[in-house]
C-alpha cells in the first residue's frame, strides 16, 4: 500500500473526500448566512434548524408520500424557503430598526422551537435515508474508491455556489441586491420593491440551507440535532472568511472542510476543534476575516 | 437609588427567609444561576456586548473547582477561588480574541470559542466525559463550618451571591460603569472623548467572565457535580434567556429571570424536549413584544431605574 507522510493514501484521500463533503455544506450554509446578513443585517441562527428541516422534509416526503430524492431536492427547498418567508413576514421584519442582536436572539429562539418539536416527535436518534438508485455504487479511481453520491454532492454544491455567486455579482438582479445592501432607501426610491426583495432573499438563503439538508440526508442520518452543532462551525467559518464576499464564503467553506478532513488523518484529537483554532489565529492576524473588510 | 435600595432589601430578606418555606437546594440553584445571569448582564446590559459563550466560564470554573476539591483535597473556599481564577484566565485569553470584533461577530466568536472549550472538555480525561466529576466533597468552610449541613451551605451560597451582586452593583454605579454605558450608547463618541473603549470593554468582559466563574465554581460545590451540561451552548442560550426575560440592562432583572426560568424547568423537567420549546417560545415573545423584560417593564411603570 502506498503511503504519503506515513499515512496510507486510501485513508488520506478518504478523509480528503469527507473534508470536501463537509466543506460543501459549510460553503452552502455560510453562503446563505452571508446573503441574508447582507440584506437583512440579521445573523440567521435558525439556519441550522432550517438545514435540518430540509433533511426531514425529504425524509417525510419519502416515507409519507413516497416522493423520491429527485423531487425532494426541488420540493424541500421550496417548502422550507416558503416557511422562511413566512417567518420573515411575520416576525423578522419587525426587527430591522432594532439592534442586530435582537435578530440573533429571535432566530435562536426559533431554532430551539423547531429542534424541540422534532426531538419530541423523533427522539434524538437518526433516521436513515437511502441513497437514490441512480447514484448508488461508485468508481475505483486507482488510488481510492469514490462513491458516486459523494462525488455528486461535491459537484452540485460547487455548481450551486458558483451560480449564486454569478447571480449576485454578475447579473442585474444581483446588482439590485448589492445596491440594496449598501443603501436600501435609495434603491426603494428607484422604484424597486425592497421589502419584497428582502423577503425573497431570506427565502433564498433558507432554501439553500434546506437544499444542503436534502443532500446531507443520505450521507448523515436525518436527526433533529443535525443542524445544531453544524451552525456553530458555520459561524466560525463565517468569522474566518468574513461576510463581505460571496466567493470568500465559498472558498473558506471548502478550504476549511479540507483542512478539517486532513486534521482527522494527522491529528484526530483536534479534528473537532481545528476550525475554531484557525478562527482564533485569523482573529489575531486579520480580525476582519480573510476576505472581509473592517467597517 | 432609593428604589434600588428598597428593592435590594426586599430581595435580601426574601432570599434569607426562603429556606424556611422553599426547598433550599432549589433556591441555591436559583442563586447560582442568578449570579451567572447578573455577570452576563454586566456585559450585555451595560457594555452592549452579547456573549453567546458564557457557558465556557460556568463550565470551566465548575470543572476546576470540582477537580480541586475532589482530587487535590482543596477546602471549599480555595476550590471556589481556584475555579473562579480559572474563569478569569479563560476570560483574559478569549477576551483578547473576541474583543477584536464588534456586535454580531462578537456573539459568533464567543459562541465558537465556547464550542471549542466544550469539545476540549468532552475529550479531556480529567472531566470524565459524559459522566462528569461526581460526588465532589463539600468539605468544611474555613476548616470549621461543615457544608454538608444544608443551612450552612445555603447561607454560604447566599453570601457568595450577594457579594457578587453587590460588586456588580458597585461597578455599574462607578465611573467605570458610566464609561461602559457611554460606550454602549455611542462608541465613536466615547472614543472621541479620549476613552480607550477596547480597554474598557475588555475589562468588563474579564470581570463578567470571572463572576460567571464564581457562579460555576459555587454551583459545582453545592451540587457536588461538574458536568458537560454547564459547558454546552444550550447553557449559554439559557443565561441569555434569563437576562432577556428579567430585563436587559436592569440590576434586578437577571435575578428575576433566573428565578422564573429555573422554576419553569423544575416543573417541566419530566416533559423532555418541551423545555426547549417553551424556552424558544419565551425568546420569541420577549424579542417581539416584551423587550424590556419583567423588571424593565416595572421600572418603566414606576419611572425609576431598577
Amino acid at each position: 500500500m502506498t503511503e504519503i507522510f506515513g499515512v496510507p493514501t486510501q485513508a488520506l484521500f478518504g478523509q480528503l473526500l469527507i473534508g470536501l463533503i463537509n466543506g460543501s455544506f459549510y460553503a452552502l450554509l455560510s453562503l446563505g448566512l452571508a446573503v441574508i446578513f447582507g440584506l437583512l443585517n440579521i445573523i440567521n441562527f435558525t439556519h441550522g434548524a432550517q438545514y435540518m428541516l430540509g433533511a426531514f422534509c425529504a425524509y417525510l416526503l419519502l416515507n409519507k408520500l413516497g416522493v423520491g430524492y429527485w423531487w425532494s431536492l426541488a420540493a424541500a427547498p421550496l417548502i422550507v424557503g416558503a416557511l422562511g418567508m413566512l417567518i420573515e413576514r411575520l416576525m423578522l421584519k419587525h426587527l430591522y430598526k432594532l439592534d442586530h442582536l435582537y435578530g440573533l436572539l429571535l432566530t435562536f429562539g426559533l431554532a430551539l422551537i423547531i429542534q424541540g418539536v422534532f426531538r419530541n416527535e423523533y427522539g434524538s436518534s437518526g433516521q436513515p435515508y437511502p441513497i437514490p438508485q441512480e447514484l448508488a455504487g461508485g468508481h475505483n479511481l486507482g488510488f481510492m474508491f469514490l462513491p458516486n453520491y459523494r462525488a455528486w454532492v461535491i459537484a452540485v454544491s460547487l455548481v450551486v455556489c458558483i451560480a449564486t455567486w454569478f447571480v449576485i455579482e454578475r447579473t442585474k438582479l444581483g446588482s439590485y441586491l448589492r445596491a440594496a445592501t449598501e443603501n436600501p432607501a435609495l434603491v426603494q426610491a428607484f422604484g424597486i420593491n425592497v421589502p419584497r426583495m428582502i423577503t425573497l432573499t431570506y427565502g433564498f438563503g433558507v432554501a439553500l440551507a434546506a437544499f444542503g439538508g436534502v443532500m446531507a440526508a443520505p450521507i448523515y442520518q436525518v436527526s433533529p440535532q443535525m443542524g445544531a452543532d453544524l451552525i456553530i462551525v458555520v459561524f466560525a467559518v463565517v468569522v474566518i472568511g468574513g461576510m463581505g464576499s460571496i466567493m470568500g464564503s465559498i472558498l473558506t467553506g471548502f478550504g476549511l472542510g479540507v483542512i478539517e478532513g486532513l486534521t482527522k488523518v494527522f491529528y484526530p484529537e483536534a479534528s473537532n476543534t481545528v476550525i475554531f483554532i484557525i478562527m482564533a489565529i485569523v482573529l489575531l492576524i486579520k480580525p476582519a476575516g480573510l476576505f472581509g473588510t473592517q467597517k | 437609588m432609593k428604589h434600588q435600595k428598597i428593592a435590594f432589601g426586599v430581595m435580601l430578606a426574601l432570599f434569607a427567609a426562603a429556606p424556611l418555606v422553599v426547598y433550599p437546594v432549589f433556591m441555591m440553584k436559583v442563586m447560582c444561576f442568578a449570579l451567572f445571569a447578573c455577570a452576563f448582564n454586566l456585559l450585555i446590559g451595560f457594555g452592549g456586548l452579547l456573549s453567546f459563550g458564557h457557558a465556557m466560564f460556568l463550565g470551566t470554573a465548575g470543572y476546576i473547582s470540582a477537580h480541586a476539591a475532589k482530587m487535590w483535597g482543596f477546602p471549599p473556599e480555595l476550590a471556589i477561588l481556584a475555579g473562579t481564577f480559572s474563569a478569569f484566565l479563560l476570560g483574559v485569553v478569549t477576551g483578547l480574541l473576541a474583543i477584536r470584533r464588534q456586535g454580531i461577530y462578537f456573539a459568533m466568536i464567543t459562541l465558537a470559542l465556547a464550542q471549542m472549550i466544550y469539545f476540549f472538555y468532552l475529550q479531556a480525561p480529567f472531566t470524565h466525559g459524559e459522566d462528569g466529576i461526581q460526588s465532589v466533597p463539600r468539605g468544611r468552610l474555613f476548616g470549621f463550618i461543615d457544608l454538608t449541613n444544608i443551612f450552612a451551605m445555603y447561607y454560604t451560597v447566599l453570601v457568595v451571591f450577594f457579594a457578587g451582586f453587590l460588586l456588580i452593583w458597585r461597578t455599574i454605579h462607578s465611573p467605570f460603569g458610566q464609561v461602559l454605558k457611554a460606550i454602549r450608547e455611542n462608541e465613536p463618541r466615547a472614543i472621541s472623548l479620549g476613552y480607550d473603549t477596547t480597554h474598557y470593554k475588555f475589562q468588563a468582559y474579564v470581570l463578567s467572565a470571572t463572576l460567571a466563574g464564581l457562579a460555576g465554581a459555587t454551583k459545582a460545590i453545592v451540587f457536588q457535580l461538574a458536568s458537560l451540561t454547564d459547558a454546552h451552548w444550550t447553557m449559554s442560550g439559557e443565561v441569555v434567556l434569563m437576562t432577556l426575560l428579567g430585563g436587559l440592562g436592569t440590576i434586578f432583572g437577571p435575578v428575576v429571570g433566573a428565578l422564573i426560568i429555573i422554576t419553569m424547568e423544575n416543573y417541566l423537567a419530566h416533559l423532555g424536549a418541551w423545555v426547549t420549546i417553551v424556552q424558544g417560545v419565551i425568546f420569541v415573545i420577549c424579542v417581539l413584544t416584551f423587550r424590556r423584560g419583567v423588571i424593565g417593564e416595572i421600572a418603566n411603570f414606576i419611572k425609576k431605574p431598577l
